[in-house]
């Protein structure tokens, strides 16, 4: 191409490249922890999406990883209601939260009079319609900002635009741990709505509803799908951002991973520490966001261990706690394992494979 | 807005020194490290410092 062809302003460039979508998973791809889990608060199936909900609840949400999605996205969310409360008490509420690090958020200058505008694009089905709520809450300065949106068909994929106002007051840390949360309301109860929350503000410790409507769990027949979740900065939501599945999972691994015991994988090799204790090393696929929890799922012997020395194994459910032997190596952490069930003597190398059907779940979410 | 119910905590030592907390909730065990960004600790800390909840010395080796 001849230099004269080269547009003289090409320098001027403003589009926003790179990672445009602050959301980590919201095409709802990765489900580490299953297609579908267990019921009530906390991160049940897909990845960074957890189940929010407090008051006196006698309702159950469940979530699971489903292929209904809108063009163009292959996977969603769903959280169905299974066990129903036809009638809210003032402090009932439940959700759907996503939450950022701090330190990801940082080009928002919050607090400052640079604070940038965000704008949420999410696509909705739900099986009811009318008026819902969404609310941002910053947790270092206890700052809140809502707004709503309408579902107007039943059982019909919509995508919704909100544009969040900066915040030129609250400042988001810069830290790995919570920097702001992301709120989509499913039901709330008088408590928490009629508030005015539609600019930033302090915090009240009720007033993340205001304006929403619709009670969806009052009835197990009540469902909400959710995907194509984008948060960027500016006042314009631009197309879904796709990401690979290996790009996402990576960034969910942060996060959460496990090992399954799906074909009696194994965990490491582990050194005797004095007879049926055991000291392995982990290394988790990514830098964790912060030394993780440690759980397990046991098999269907309530077990979760295979100890050998040699061709013999030895099953059990040995108890287990997680250190790091220093705190920035996240990424290489060990194992302290008790009651192996097999004695060894010190400094005797063991296998440790995990059952069929056991899962070490390693867990630094938000 | 995101309390955890544990129901027990007791400490885990190796070589003499704390190195997790053991917690039951919701009827499962989770074994917590000692690391202030961890969000489990981080409420274990605050209802410890709030009254509601007494961590268990731990088991000796």
């Amino acid at each position: 191409m001849a230099l004269s062809r080269i547009q003289n302003n090409s320098y001027e460039d403003t589009a926003v490249h790179g990672v445009r979508n602050l959301i980590i998973n919201g095409a709802m791809q990765v489900a580490q922890r299953g297609t579908s889990g267990a019921t009530g608060n906390g991160y049940n199936s897909v990845d960074r999406f957890r189940i929010a909900s407090g008051g006196t609840s006698q309702w159950a949400l469940t979530q699971t990883q489903e292929t209904d999605a809108p063009t163009g996205f292959s996977k969603s969310t769903k959280y169905s209601c299974v066990t129903a409360e036809t009638t809210l008490d003032a402090a009932d509420w439940a959700g759907i939260q996503y939450t950022f690090e701090g330190q990801d958020l940082q080009h928002l200058s919050y607090g400052s009079a640079s604070a940038q505008s965000i704008t949420l694009s999410f696509w909705v089905k739900s099986s009811a319609t009318g008026t819902f709520g969404v609310s941002l809450f910053q947790p270092n300065d206890s700052r809140i900002i809502g707004s709503t949106y309408t579902i107007s068909s039943a059982n019909t994929w919509e995508q919704k635009i909100i544009t969040f106002a900066s915040d030129t007051i609250g400042i988001i840390d810069n830290v790995n741990t919570e920097g702001l949360r992301i709120y989509w309301l499913l039901a709330a109860g008088s408590s928490y709505t009629g508030i005015d929350n539609t600019s930033w503000k302090a915090y009240a410790g009720n007033d993340f509803a205001d304006g929403h409507v619709v009670n969806l769990i009052d009835s197990t027949s009540d469902n909400f799908y959710l995907t194509g979740v984008q948060l960027e900065v500016g006042d314009t939501a631009t197309p879904f951002e796709h990401r690979s599945f290996g790009d996402e999972l990576a960034r969910c691994q942060r996060y959460y991973y496990e090992y399954s015991g799906a074909n009696s994988d194994w965990l490491g090799l582990g050194n005797v520490y004095q007879t049926d204790q055991v000291i392995c090393p982990v290394y988790s696929p990514t830098v964790m966001r912060a030394l993780p929890t440690l759980t397990k799922t046991l098999d269907g012997s309530s077990e979760w261990l295979t100890t050998y020395d040699g061709f013999t194994g030895t099953n059990s459910n040995a108890s287990t706690s997680l250190n790091s032997k220093g705190t920035s190596t996240i990424a290489s952490s060990y194992i302290y394992i008790t009651g192996t069930g097999r004695s060894g003597s010190d400094g005797q190398c063991h296998w440790l494979t995990i059952k069929t059907g056991a899962v070490l779940h390693f867990d630094a979410e938000l | 807005m995101n309390e955890i119910n544990i129901t027990s905590a007791q400490y885990v030592s190796f070589l003499g020194k704390n190195i997790s907390v053991r917690v039951i909730v919701n009827n499962q065990t989770l074994d917590v490290p000692l690391d202030p960004d961890n969000r489990h600790y981080s409420e274990i800390m605050r209802q410890v410092e709030a009254g509601t909840l007494t961590i268990t010395p731990a088991e000796e080796e």
